[in-house]
């Protein structure tokens, strides 16, 4: 006689104890600690911040601990611990052009107040596989130390904007909107549409920007300056009424500068896109900032032809959580459905090939 | 220090990115301990837009209505709008019944109901007949839901047009007008095609005359049950952030035509395990040489029916 | 501020209780529910209504009243809703003569939800004799007898229904009784 499966319960524990044996590994190699992943695994970190919608190193590394190297998982992990945090309030502004920079670079200009800065980057090293750095153990190696920069360095839009080449931003007062206690709406605002693309998966953030540089989209773009550093946020305590400093965070941000033919009203002048990310995201950032610009199409009155474009499209599919678990919730049963599916393609068939064999005869 | 540090760690104080590198973690939150969460999870700000959001669902029959759902410790599409209105419904004197295809021990199910014990410390069950909220995936229980019950769906996509016009600023517009065309072609032309309906859940709904709605993914054999339910129906979508409601006793009625009308699909077969034959059935492959026999898919019922027989047998 | 009397006793599961009430009460109209009875609210607000809105009101809940302003101090520093004029709130409370329901936010035919709620304070609820209700949420006929609903009221709701899905839902509110009539509901004079 038939029994139904049951057991479900078990079954569920047994499989965590399991996850949590093989997030562990072979117990005779040193277990990872949080602060080895905080400082080794930095960009690894910064991702899930910035796709976890969370400034907290600790917590990111933690999650990643916990998700087995997972970075969906991970900013899972931390969007569900920060939904459970209580909200004070938005912050000033970040001004930052008084961003404390450890990398600075601009594609427009040869030279400018400020300087070029490459910091730690990637950028020119050849990718050979490096076996030294799987001998463990040797001494760091030792950078040389430059001056230090000057105080306040001036964005390259904002040198652009001064001469009128560049078109200034509406300064909209009061808070924007939030999108993790409002659900989308459309037309989206600017400020929406850049807390979306914010916290965006990065794999698909650099693919939709990468279209259009390709003609999906009319993209003419020059890096008007990539900045990446140290910031302070501000806080105004309404029962205080001036800002005080909360401490600092790690950003990096991207300016676009791209052309726009002009409208009736407006004469022809640059026009920005926009990315500033948690931690250092220089990729991400730049990814966002063309996506941003694709978005604009519709408020600078051009053509809407491409998907980096189409807001709804952007908006809606940009969230790797919603998207990981939707497309993952296919694994849960769904037989109640199918049953309906199969006796359904059972009883069109049966009049099909009735219908067939009446033809024939 | 020097310059190749990376930005992970400040060359100021070390404090700046990393006040916790000690390990220390200081909100009471992180430490795992249910305690630090309130009554159902959701705080209570949240509980009241939802709630707000309930009641002009039930006020505007089929509607739905955005809401600003939450970043849930489950993943989406596993039931996190169906979570978020038990959540914000339930009190200490509920007793939950949790399904998911109609059964109370599937996985989700379980992990569902696992996770209202621990939040919300509520008794739960598996008789639907004992339940005074019910949260389903894919199934309407058998047994006919009373006035003193509440059902709550988990809902993947609560646009019934999303297929036929996946942008929801026109759905939406198209709803303002009841402009129902597209579905009605679509269903019209399955019939022409195919001589039947080719939509074997999900089946759309007019409700109270007004709205076109997604009744979620329940098998079609269930919509009948939606007409005129005596309970309270309340739907949630967490992804797609939506909410909607049918009051008792409204007219819900399944899309069809006059030449074809809707009928309710089931395999016609009966329980192997209560000799049901007007339930719905789950197959069940029993071998690889076409063995295959049918088993109720709401197993409280089922143990029900079984209970029932065996009793008469011992009598 | 030291003189206002308590809310909820606790707000997390009188909140619950009452939220299940209303929920009950707009679910099945004309059903009485009964909420509040703890409750000291100043004049003229009655527990109902004190109740309603402790559950329901917020920040996010621009709020319109003729309560005055002992009530009006009592309901912001409990529940913190922002004032605003009756056209644009979300609730309107009502403890004398009623705003003409036209007055109130309707919603639009796309957002048909901004429709606001009233919660309008009368004198007596009862399920014995009155109104014949009819709509959603009831079997046959529901009926609910108001005493000191405003004057018109029923060729109003007429009014309020031929904007449908547009208009106001209502809860009424007679010391620590409730009753809803969401706007889908019909009422025929007894």
């Amino acid at each position: 006689m038939y029994v139904a499966v049951k057991g479900g319960e078990r079954a569920i524990s047994a499989a965590h104890a399991w996850l949590d044996e093989t997030r562990r590994g072979d117990p005779s190699v040193p277990e990872l600690s949080i602060a080895q992943i905080e400082q080794q695994m930095g960009l690894a970190v910064d991702r899930v911040m910035a796709e976890g919608s969370c400034h907290d190193r600790f917590l990111a590394a933690l999650a990643i601990k916990q998700a087995k190297g997972d970075l969906i998982e991970a900013a899972f992990l931390l969007r569900a611990y920060r939904t459970t945090l209580q909200r004070f309030g938005a912050s000033e502004p970040l001004e930052t052009s008084r961003m404390r920079l450890r990398r600075r670079v601009s594609a427009t200009y040869k030279d400018l107040p400020g300087g070029q800065v490459l910091g730690p980057t990637f950028d020119y090293t050849h990718r050979l596989l490096d076996f030294a750095l799987a001998a463990e153990g040797a001494a760091p190696a030792v950078a040389p130390e430059a001056a230090a920069p000057v105080a306040e360095v001036p964005r390259v839009t904002e040198l652009l904007a001064r001469e009128g080449l560049m078109q200034r931003e509406d300064m909209t007062e009061g808070e924007p909107g939030d999108l993790t206690r409002q659900p989308l709406a459309f037309p989206a605002d600017r400020p929406v549409r850049l807390q979306n693309l914010a916290r965006g998966d990065e794999g698909f953030l650099l693919a939709l920007g990468y279209s259009t540089q390709r003609g999906y989209g009319n993209a003419h773009p020059f890096v008007g300056e990539i900045r990446v550093g140290h910031i302070a946020v501000e806080f105004t305590p309404p029962e205080l009424g001036f800002p005080i400093e909360l401490g600092e965070i790690g950003i990096t941000e991207c300016q676009m500068v791209n052309q726009f033919a002009g409208s009736r009203t407006e004469p022809p002048q640059f026009t920005r896109g926009y990315g500033l990310v948690f931690g250092h995201g220089e990729r991400r950032a730049m990814a966002m900032s063309l996506v941003d610009r694709g978005l604009r199409a519709r408020e600078l009155g051009e053509d809407i032809s491409a998907p980096a474009q189409d807001e709804e499209f952007v908006l809606y599919h940009s969230d790797n959580i919603e998207a990981t678990g939707f497309v993952e919730h296919l694994k849960l049963p769904h037989y109640v459905d199918f049953q309906s599916e199969l006796e359904n393609l059972r009883t069109i068939r049966r009049s099909a090939e009735q219908a067939m064999q009446e033809a024939a005869e | 220090m020097n310059s190749a540090t990376t930005m992970d760690s400040p060359r100021a104080s070390g404090t700046i990115d990393s006040p916790r590198a000690s390990g220390a973690i200081d909100s009471p939150r992180a430490s795992g301990a249910i305690d630090g969460y309130n009554f159902a999870y959701l705080d209570e700000a949240t509980k009241r837009m939802i709630r707000r959001a309930l009641l002009k669902a039930v006020a505007i029959p089929g509607h739905q209505i955005p809401f600003g759902a939450r970043e849930m410790p489950l993943p989406y599409g596993w039931g996190t709008g169906g979570i978020q209105v038990t959540a914000s419904i339930l009190g200490p004197t509920d007793t939950l019944k949790v399904i998911d295809q109609g059964a109370d021990d599937t996985t989700n199910a379980i992990s569902i109901r696992r996770f209202f014990t621990r939040v919300a410390g509520v008794a739960t069950t598996e008789h639907t007949a004992d339940a005074t909220v019910v949260q389903t995936r894919h199934r309407i229980p058998e047994r006919t839901l009373r006035e003193d019950q509440i059902i709550v769906y988990q809902v993947p996509q609560p646009e019934p047009l999303f297929r036929l016009e996946p942008r929801r600023t026109e759905t939406k517009r198209l709803h303002a007008l009841a402009d129902y065309g597209l579905m009605h072609v679509r269903l019209y032309e399955d019939i022409a095609r195919l001589g039947h309906i080719a939509k074997a859940y999900d089946y759309p709904v007019m409700v109270n005359g007004r709205y076109l709605m997604s009744p979620s993914p329940i098998p079609a054999f269930d919509n009948p049950k939606m007409h005129r339910m005596p309970a309270l129906q309340l739907f949630g979508a967490g992804r797609e952030k939506r909410i909607y409601a049918i009051p008792p006793y409204t007219d819900v009625r399944s899309l069809d035509f006059e030449d074809h009308p809707f009928r309710p699909i089931r395999a016609p077969h009966v329980c192997a395990l209560c000799g049901s034959g007007d339930t719905y059935l789950d197959e069940v492959i029993t071998d690889d040489a076409g063995g295959r026999l049918f088993v109720c898919s709401d197993t409280d019922f089922c143990a029900e029916r079984q209970a029932d027989t065996a009793k008469e047998a011992a009598e | 501020m030291n003189t206002l009397t308590p809310g909820f006793a606790d707000p997390v599961l009188d909140g619950q209780a009452t939220f299940r009430a209303v929920l009950e009460a707009m679910s099945r109209p004309g059903r009485i529910q009964r909420v509040g009875a703890g409750l000291r609210p100043p004049a003229p607000l009655n527990q109902a209504a004190a109740a309603v809105l402790l559950t329901l009101a917020d920040a996010d809940t621009p709020f319109a009243h003729d309560a005055g302003t002992d009530a009006e101090a009592w309901l912001r520093f409990h529940c913190g809703m922002p004032s605003c004029t009756t056209a644009q709130a979300a609730f309107v409370l009502a403890t004398g003569a009623a705003p003409s329901l036209a007055a109130l936010a309707q919603g639009t035919e796309e957002e048909p939800q901004s429709g606001a709620t009233l919660v309008l304070q009368v004198t007596g609820l009862a399920e014995s004799d009155g109104w014949r209700l009819t709509g959603p949420g009831i079997e046959t006929e529901h009926r609910l007898r108001v005493d000191g609903a405003p004057d018109g009221f029923v060729a109003a709701w007429a009014a309020n229904r031929a904007g449908l899905p547009c208009g106001v839902d209502v809860v009424l509110c007679a010391g620590d009784r409730l009753a809803a009539l969401p706007r889908s509901v019909m009422i025929a004079e007894g």
